[in-house]
């Protein structure tokens, strides 16, 4: 199987950005209307963070790669905050690291998140990743960078376009060592 | 020879039949998963979209409707129709409307030494007081563990946390787990789990280990563990499960990433500072700051000892005129209990609004949303911009003590200068 390489823009965010950040709790009253809650995706935070995200995912330039510092996602279990990420047009986020709750939501969403040196990413960069490999070329620098390895049974749910499609297929955990 | 074990490790040894290792990925049974009204939905929803028609355990199976209790917004009340459906056509548990905090219930009502319980709620460590492998997740996967009755973890690395001392007055839990917050760090122990020993756990009340355990998440971990000892024994009992005690502890020479000794007698009472919960100081330091509100309650700080140290504070007192004081009991029960004793009498005869039983103010729903420039002083888990409602307020962590010292005072004061009264 060949790997599954994705081409993007980095939206460039800095350290600790929260759930309450990425979706605030007091859209609750929306979480049972996705695409009026993704519109208040990151809204307090990086107010143009919508309109860029859509910008670049219709320009047909590849899906925009959101870039974020250190513990992206802390706080809450809502799974919300990957889901409205991914609706706002995002294909893959880089951390230097992501809170657990939000790294397991966001696998389980399908979209792949990859850990490495975000310092060496700035805003705007043209990146190339190789999400099987965990490669990932900046085309605007030429630097390369390698991402921290998840377990198997993480790619195999990110392989299946997460959690839902791999218990669909799979009808139960496989672990494979 | 056996392998020494983390309390972590042997849990998840226990519940995935074989032998788990730190670093290892396991396939674990499930003994209680649940939701909540905000995060319960979108479970439902993937539980039915994945072709799944019946619960693994519907007994061990939990809905509480407690974050917009009662409804602020027809949408709200429609999820809460949803939940309330699911229930009816599955047979799970459901907990309404003014029953109380999903944690503080799965404490009085299902957690247990041993046992693993998974939530769609990031609080859900709460249960680690009791020696419960109790963490948060998303919806995807607690609606696969609803179904499956299992999920799978990596097992976390340990750190151990070391209590030695006593608390000196006016010195809490939450003061500790402020301090070890602050240690730690809001990502110090991602991935990891904390478990908490050492000479002063026999003087740390369940009710206290229950605001520690709770607030382990905000340094990462996946679970705060407590031994079961004999308090555990007797919370186990009092609430009608003596039957279920059983004794757990890690064993001695098992492996921790690091050890952390914290000596109680050398707290003070802290405090988080906007807009980080380890952005942690000393009260001392930062006393003196305005608050247009106090905040008693929360899964961290609702229950019946934090209601008496806030009662004991403000009787006979009055809050100042320029910071309302709302006060939200964990549970129903908790909330009987303090009316019996006396607290709500005295807490309202100091000027506070008594909330019903449930989330109210902590999440920025519904129940005292601030407004612009406002300054909260409050007794939960997080202070994130944004969280009580309005990016534009700032939230302060602290103790119920420092909270109601705070009312009193109408800016932010050390509870070790005013008068208590029991």
């Amino acid at each position: 199987m060949s790997d599954l390489v994705l081409k993007g823009k980095a939206i460039k965010l800095g350290d600790n950005v929260s759930t309450d950040d990425i979706i605030p709790g007091r859209f609750a009253h929306l979480r049972s209307n996705l695409p009026e809650l993704a519109r208040h995706v990151l809204e307090d935070a990086v107010p143009d963070f919508a309109s860029r995200a859509k910008a670049l995912s219709m320009a047909g330039e590849g899906k925009a790669i959101l870039v974020a510092g250190k513990n992206l996602g802390l706080g809450s279990s809502r799974e919300h905050a990957p889901v409205v990420i991914k609706m706002s047009g995002v294909g893959t986020i880089l951390a230097k690291s992501a809170a657990r709750i939000f790294f397991r939501n966001a696998i389980n969403q399908g979209v792949p998140v990859l850990l490495c040196d975000t310092d060496k990413i700035g805003d705007g960069d043209e990146l190339e990743i190789n999400v099987t490999g965990g490669k990932i070329t900046n085309l605007t620098s030429g630097i390369t960078l390698s991402c921290s390895k998840m377990p198997p049974i993480m790619s195999a749910i990110l392989k299946e376009g997460g959690l839902i499609p791999y218990i669909q297929k799979h009808k139960d955990f496989v672990i494979t060592t | 020879m056996k392998v020494a074990k983390t309390l972590a490790e042997k849990i998840l040894s226990l519940k995935s039949h074989g032998e788990a290792q730190a670093g290892d990925v396991v396939i674990a049974d499930v003994d209680l998963a649940f939701v909540q009204d905000t995060t319960g939905p979108l479970t439902i929803r993937q539980f039915k979209e994945s072709g799944f028609k019946a619960l693994a355990r519907p007994q061990q199976t939990t809905i509480f409707l407690d974050h917009a209790a009662p409804s602020p917004a027809q949408q709200l009340s429609n999820d809460h129709i949803f939940l309330r459906r699911f229930a009816g056509e599955t047979g799970c548990c459901i907990y309404d409307v003014g029953e109380g905090i999903c944690h503080q219930l799965v404490a009085e009502d299902f957690a247990n030494p041993g046992d693993i319980i998974v939530g769609a709620d990031s609080h859900t460590v709460t249960a680690g007081a009791l020696g419960a492998f109790a963490t948060g997740m998303g919806s995807s996967d607690v609606a696969v563990a609803l179904a499956l009755g299992k999920t799978w973890f990596r097992v976390p690395q340990s750190l151990l946390i070391e209590l030695n001392g006593d608390f000196p007055r006016g010195v809490y839990a939450k003061d500790l787990i402020l301090y070890l917050v602050g240690q730690i760090g809001a990502d110090g122990a991602n991935y990891k789990a904390l478990e908490f020993s050492g000479r002063a756990l026999t003087g740390i009340t369940m009710s206290q280990r229950f605001t520690i355990a709770n607030m382990a998440v905000e340094t990462g971990a996946k679970v705060g563990l407590f031994p079961a000892d004999k308090s555990t024994r007797e919370f186990l009992r009092e609430y009608g499960r003596g039957d279920k005690y059983r004794s757990l502890s890690a064993d001695t020479g098992a492996n921790y990433e690091r050890v952390i000794p914290v000596n109680l007698d050398q707290l003070e009472p802290m405090l988080s500072l906007p807009h980080a919960v380890d952005n942690v100081r000393p009260v001392a330091q930062v006393k003196g700051v305005k608050i247009q509100q106090a905040f008693i309650g929360t899964c961290t700080n609702g229950r019946l000892e934090d209601l008496a140290v806030a009662a004991g504070i403000l009787k006979g007192k009055k809050r100042h005129p320029a910071t309302r004081l709302l006060i939200a009991p964990a549970s129903r029960q908790v909330l009987i209990r303090a009316i019996e004793k006396g607290y709500v009498r005295s807490l309202i005869e100091a000027g506070a609004i008594v909330l019903p039983p449930g989330c109210t103010a902590c999440l920025g729903l519904h129940q005292g949303v601030l407004g612009e420039g406002e300054v909260c002083l409050s007794t939960a888990n997080r202070n994130f911009r944004g969280r009580m409602g309005n990016p534009e307020a700032m939230i302060y962590l602290a103790s119920p003590a420092t909270a109601a010292a705070s009312a009193i005072n109408g800016e932010i004061t050390d509870p070790r200068e005013v008068n208590t009264k029991s």
